[in-house]
């Protein structure tokens, strides 16, 4: 059992809703003022390439 | 507060995501190794994630924020001081003999080495501190869920009323903490662990970051808070000169021997994460691994705590110009909310002026900070969190409840498949007394400190019975036994003749008589940690210099001086548990006097 597949899945989908959400959600409650850029995406972002990256590991791994 | 569609599907992600590692885990979970020590068969950066997740429950995430808050960076003492050193000692001097010697827990060791006697003690005390503990641990999440309203809006679509919502959250999490460990014992809670820390990293990291921008900085924190909020060790001298009211001596002497070694190196909870390792060099590089990410924690638990103490003091000052501290007062709630008693009045100090309740610095922050989706995650990390602590004492329970306690008192001859059973029933009985904990915790103000104070009681004088068992061929079982006695004893009676101030006499101390004062209830608490590991160290030698000394034959594998020297393994310097423990040192004293 490779725990890096369930983390990256988890971390993917995290991604992928917090990415939508950056997208579709209205500027005003995004609470741009505060960061200064828009969290939802660049983190979003971050998760997701950090899932996807765990996802490769796990399925390399499996491979090998 | 309302949460949008995104957040309920991160935080319904996580939930099932949770629920496949146990059933993945149970495909592996075939005998009684599998299921209590996960087969001895986790990676080192596995077990090393795992040993740290378990010990960041809810007292360590909501606590150690309120505690930022309340004394500053100081509290990182918890850490450099209070962690990193017992982390690095358990590691590379004592996981010899715990891996080694084949223990399956931390009190069947001490049965080993000393007697049936020393191991039932441990074993009884330490089964009652993790039904606690994870009572608690619910109890603060589901309190938590009630206080921030997180249900309240789909629990009045429903027509549900209100006070379902403590139940539930209860049941449910019991629920599924249940499921992911009857299906797969250590194992599933140890993968559950890593996911959860990954978690609590993603969903809080950006809560320092944007909450110490908001605040301006370092630099803003400082101008608002004053240097007393910033410093580690600036004032340690007297316990008038700090925050946190505690002397060098009880600091040192307290955290950053007694109460920290009692903790890391002898509490189950941690070690059974160690002793779950495919190897030797990997059950000695797991604090190791656990100690390089710990020393970094408080800059995501601690400085949210700190920045939401500066935005509620710029939030009191008159026409602020902080963005946050502002919205905060537009929508009439300062972060961190002041204290109410039970007819809803703000609590006063001595001084007359309103108590702050540190325990929402860090929760509210993420409320007002966080926009929707961010705002699931953070809930998310939360609820890993209370899951981890959760989970972390349900294994522990459940392993010493059947091999310390059932097998050993009960039926000695069982097959592997009658003690695995024992072991899953045990799951589920731990589970519904955490519940009836969890309940009777939320009969009483006070049950935090009460579980600081068993811990006190319990890990203080074990770390000396651990020590001298590890370190001195001739401690016995009669003297390691009374030793334990006296030294509980002792921590009891400090703690009954003495108060910190501002307290009345209860389960705060002074129970018995008024003979000491301390300054702050962690100076008392150190120091009752300090008696009970004096008294026990004491009377254990005491009682073994008068008693019969063991056979050395049998004590091989199980003293220092009487187990051959370990080879370090090769396959370069970061596979060295001693060149690890050294870099891990070596950055914390950089940490320390950076913060000095």
């Amino acid at each position: 059992m490779d725990v890096r597949l369930p983390i990256g899945l988890m971390f993917a989908g995290a991604g992928a809703l917090l990415i939508a959400a950056g997208l579709l959600t209205d500027p005003a409650q995004l609470k741009l003022g505060l960061a200064g850029v828009n969290l939802d995406l660049v983190w979003g972002a971050a998760l997701e390439a950090f899932g996807l990256g765990a996802i490769v590991l796990a399925v390399t791994g499996r491979r090998r | 507060m309302h949460l949008g569609v995104v957040d309920g599907l991160i935080l319904g992600l996580y939930l099932v995501v949770v629920l496949v590692i146990g059933w993945m885990a149970s495909r592996k979970t075939k005998s009684g190794t599998d299921f209590f020590l996960a087969g001895r068969s986790i990676p080192a950066w596995v077990a090393g994630l795992a040993f740290l997740s378990a010990n960041l429950g809810a007292q360590e995430v909501i606590g150690m924020g309120a505690s930022g808050a309340k004394y500053g960076i100081a509290t990182a003492h918890f850490y450099w001081l209070g962690a990193i050193p017992a982390m690095v000692f358990v590691g590379v001097f004592m996981m010899p003999f715990y891996y080694g010697s084949k223990a399956r827990s931390a009190p069947e060791y001490l049965r080993m080495r000393f007697d049936e006697k020393t191991r039932g003690f441990n074993a009884l005390s330490f089964a009652v501190m993790t039904l606690i503990g994870s009572g608690v641990s619910m109890y603060a999440m589901a309190k938590l869920i009630v206080v921030l309203h997180v249900l309240d809006a789909p629990f009045a679509a429903l027509g549900l009323p209100q006070a379902w919502i403590f139940h539930l959250a209860v049941v449910a999490s019991a629920l599924v903490v249940l499921v992911y460990i009857y299906l797969g014992g250590l194992r599933g809670a140890i993968y559950n662990e890593v996911l959860q820390f990954f978690l609590i990293v993603a969903g809080f990291a950006p809560l320092a970051w944007l909450s110490l921008k908001t605040v301006g900085g370092w630099d803003g924190l400082k101008a608002t808070l004053g240097p007393a909020y910033v410093h580690a060790w600036q004032g340690m001298g007297h316990a008038s000169t700090n925050r946190l009211g505690v002397d060098a001596f009880g600091l040192i002497m307290g955290l950053g021997f007694v109460l920290s070694f009692g903790y890391w190196c002898t509490d189950f909870l941690v070690v059974q994460r160690a002793m779950a390792a495919d190897s030797m060099s990997s059950a000695r590089r797991t604090p190791l691994i656990a100690a390089g990410f710990k020393m970094l924690i408080p800059f995501i638990v601690i400085v949210p705590g700190l920045c939401a103490l500066a935005l509620t003091t710029a939030a009191m000052a008159p026409a602020s110009a902080n963005p946050l501290a502002h919205a905060a007062q537009a929508n009439g709630a300062a972060i961190i909310p002041v204290k109410l008693d039970g007819a809803g009045k703000p609590m006063l100090d001595s001084a007359g002026k309103p108590q702050l309740d540190y325990d929402l610095a860090t929760p509210n922050l993420l409320i007002h900070a966080f926009p929707t989706g961010l705002l699931g995650l953070g809930l998310t990390a939360l609820l890993a969190s209370f899951m981890s602590g959760m989970a972390g004492n349900v294994t522990a329970f459940n392993t010493v409840w059947t091999y310390d306690i059932y097998q050993a008192w009960f039926r000695r001859e069982g097959t592997d498949a009658h003690y695995l059973k024992v072991g899953r029933i045990t799951t589920a009985v731990g589970v519904l007394l955490s519940i009836g904990t969890a309940y009777l915790a939320s009969q009483f103000n006070n049950i935090m400190d009460l579980i600081q104070l068993i811990c006190a009681f319990v890990n203080a004088p074990v770390f000396a019975t651990f020590l001298l068992g590890m370190f001195w061929k001739r401690a016995t079982g009669h003297g390691a036994f009374w030793g334990l006695v006296a030294g509980t004893s002792a921590a009891a009676l400090h703690h009954g003749m003495t108060l910190p101030a501002d307290s009345l006499p209860g389960v705060k101390g002074g129970w018995l008589a008024m003979v000491h004062l301390y300054p702050s209830e962690m100076a008392q608490n150190f120091y009752t940690a300090i008696f009970a590991w004096s008294i026990c160290f004491g009377v254990t030698i005491a009682g073994s210099l008068m008693t019969r000394a063991h056979d050395e034959e049998a004590l091989a594998g199980l003293v220092y001086s009487l187990t051959p020297k370990l080879s370090e393994p090769g396959g370069g310097w970061l596979r060295n548990p001693v060149v690890l423990g050294v870099l891990v040192l070596a950055a914390t004293l950089v940490l320390n006097i950076v913060f000095w």
